[in-house]
């Protein structure tokens, strides 16, 4: 088992802008660290250099305590799942599992073992024998994870692993990377681009943005206390209502509304106020303004089946409510907005303002909650 | 549905007519006598000296030291197609691998060096080869013969486009897999180029048995002769009143085409297996 430590690590292509820059990461062991972020915010990047498949231009990299910048990806003991699988086409599924220990001389009836032992955990046993252009592509990514197993690495690394499969085998086999993981209870490495892969996989997120972390954190934390605005409409679904506002003394005013906060507030003036689809309601009272309401002029409505997202606009920015299935609807209409969940980040940077002492109070709660979980 | 008509098949037959025939008036004459031949042209049914020609060419010892049979010519043409072949792709595969994965100066200018080569036929500078293969010692041996034209940029050109279109992913797992520079190229590169080594050979041994300038030059002693030149040498009798031996000449020319044809319909059933059952 092992801790993966990324320190200060940049990647710097030749001449351009840093891909990745001064990342720091601790990995305890076992845990489950996933990367997410837009296409091109460098995650990818920065699993290759764990990895070894991209040399890192500064900061280092240490898995068990080695820094392992030099070191030959083979040597790593870290073993990696494609997002096209990378199975050897001439290969059955047998060889295609036993050819890393092969590579590493380990013993004949050892690598059987290995081979079986990973063939009955993720049910390959009747397909060890057929090549990969034989296999669906559930089972192909059930063959590069095998692969991954049978060589007991420290670590495991995912560079978006689904991304290939349809959604409803996306969900399955996300199921089974996570009752895997914990099963082996290896430390593992995941990359991708969706967020609720990354919310359901995760022990601990890491969101990046231009080669930056924006965020680590428990997938709940990272939900209810998002660190900028980025993060704040990048984790969710839909994403959270970012909306301009200005505050005076503790009055919020959105667009024509005005709504009164009755406590301390973080900053005067100009600033941008977020708040989750799910957590407006219809205003109780009909069409009557009130002190926590905002006027919604509804665009078009997107039926989920479980609940209906309606879009529309506040003034002129867009808002979006999630209502259950049965909520009624009309052209015009007045949500009340939850005071507790109201999220505020700098106007200029996009950085959170801490407010309430009632929201870092909740925080707290849920991470000790989950800790207690575990 | 498209329905076959007379007419589709009438062009059919007729195109089929027009690739078979020349071969099957060179088979059918080549079972006559020389005299018949002579005095009566081309022919397009059998004769009777079937057996006794083809028996004669094979073993008859010719030439002026009489060391050369027809057997002997095939062998030596055979090694040349082989060797040429072989050669060419083990050569050219090198080459290929190590333009596309290894990151070395010049790199890309050495595959342009290579590849404008492809313009200059052996012609160009058979005059230097020459010099040094006869520098060398080498004249009428298997290595003066098959080695000078080993390198070949239309299989360096061809394994590099293969070598670019295999996943980088592939050499990344192997990498990781803990499979060295050597071992990736034994243990997936070569697998994989099955088909495209098929393709390869089946052109270069073709090339190979078919060459005749290189080896005419390469050769005197007689023990090295190909046929393509054992040809040449019976239709070079004419002298006086003798009638040359065109029934011979006609049976080593079907000889001749017959490895080439082997080789082709062996390789190219693996040729199409590979390339439908295969995904990359």
């Amino acid at each position: 088992m092992a801790t993966i430590e990324i320190d200060k690590v940049s990647k710097i292509y030749h001449g351009g802008v840093p891909a990745v820059s001064e990342v720091d990461i601790q990995i305890d062991d076992g845990e489950f660290i996933v990367l997410v972020g837009p296409s091109g915010c460098g995650k990818s990047t920065l699993l290759r250099m764990v990895a070894g498949l991209e040399t890192i231009s500064s900061g280092t990299v240490k898995i068990s305590g080695r820094v392992v910048n030099d070191v030959e990806p083979a040597d790593r003991d870290i073993a990696m799942v494609f997002q096209n699988y990378a199975l050897y086409p001439h290969m059955s599924v047998r060889e295609n599992l036993a050819y890393g220990l092969k590579n590493r001389r380990t013993p004949k009836n050892e690598i059987e073992a290995r081979v079986a032992e990973a063939a009955r955990m993720l049910e390959l046993g009747p397909y060890l024998d057929r090549k990969p252009r034989a296999l669906s592509g559930g089972q192909r990514q059930r063959v590069a994870m095998g692969r991954a197993i049978v060589r007991h690495p420290s670590a495991f690394l995912f560079d978006e692993p689904l991304s290939n499969l349809d959604a409803k085998l996306r969900v399955s086999m996300r199921g089974e990377i996570k009752r895997l993981q914990r099963r082996v209870g290896t430390t593992s490495l995941y990359v991708t681009h969706d967020q609720l892969e990354a919310m359901t996989l995760a022990d601990r997120l890491v969101v990046l943005n231009g080669g930056r972390i924006e965020q680590i954190g428990r997938p709940l934390d990272v939900y209810h206390a998002p660190a900028s605005t980025f993060v704040a409409s990048f984790i969710g679904s839909p994403a959270m209502n970012l909306v301009q506002g200005e505050l005076h003394g503790s009055r919020l005013a959105i667009g024509p509304a005005l709504i009164d906060l009755g406590q301390a507030v973080p900053t005067q003036g100009a600033v941008t106020v977020g708040f989750r689809a799910e957590d407006l309601q219809v205003a109780t009272g009909g069409a009557a303004a009130h002190a926590d309401t905002l006027p919604l002029s509804v665009d078009y409505v997107e039926e989920l089946g479980s609940q209906r997202l309606v879009h529309g606009t506040v003034g002129d920015q867009a808002v979006t409510v999630a209502l259950s299935s049965d909520a009624p609807l009309s052209g015009e209409m007045q949500v009340a907005v939850p005071l507790g969940r109201l999220h505020f980040f700098d106007a200029g940077t996009g950085r959170r303002l801490a407010w309430s002492t009632a929201e870092t109070h909740r925080t707290t709660t849920t991470a000790n909650l989950l800790e207690t979980a575990r | 549905m498209h329905r076959t008509r007379i007419l589709d098949h009438a062009v059919l037959i007729l195109g089929a007519l027009f690739l078979t025939l020349p071969v099957v008036v060179a088979f059918m004459t080549s079972s006559h006598e020389a005299a018949a031949i002579h005095s009566k042209g081309l022919m397009l049914s059998p004769g009777g000296h079937f057996v006794d020609t083809y028996e004669k060419v094979l073993t008859r010892q010719g030439g002026f030291t009489g060391q050369v049979t027809g057997a002997r010519m095939m062998m030596n043409s055979f090694i040349l197609g082989v060797g040429f072949a072989l050669g060419k792709i083990v050569l050219s595969m090198l080459a290929a691998y190590a333009i596309v994965y290894f990151r070395f100066r010049f790199a890309t200018l050495a595959f342009w060096v290579i590849f404008t080569t492809l313009l200059l036929p052996l012609e160009v500078r058979i005059m230097p080869s020459y010099e040094v293969m006869s520098g060398l010692g080498l004249i009428n041996t298997y290595t003066g013969l098959i080695v000078p034209l080993l390198a070949s940029a239309t299989g360096t050109f061809y394994f590099r486009q293969f070598f670019k279109s295999v996943p980088e992913e592939l050499l990344e797992a192997a990498r990781i897999d803990g499979a060295g520079p050597f071992k990736f190229f034994i243990d997936v590169l070569v697998p994989l180029s099955k088909t495209m080594i098929a393709a390869i050979f089946i052109i270069m041994f073709v090339y190979g048995w078919n060459q005749y300038l290189w080896p005419m030059l390469m050769t005197t002693d007689e023990r090295f002769f190909t046929l393509m030149r054992g040809i040449k040498q019976i239709l070079q009798v004419w002298i006086g009143s003798q009638i040359p031996d065109y029934n011979e000449a006609f049976a080593l020319a079907v000889l001749a085409m017959l490895p080439p044809v082997l080789v082709v319909v062996v390789f190219q059933s693996w040729f199409i297996k590979g390339l439908t059952e295969s995904d990359k």
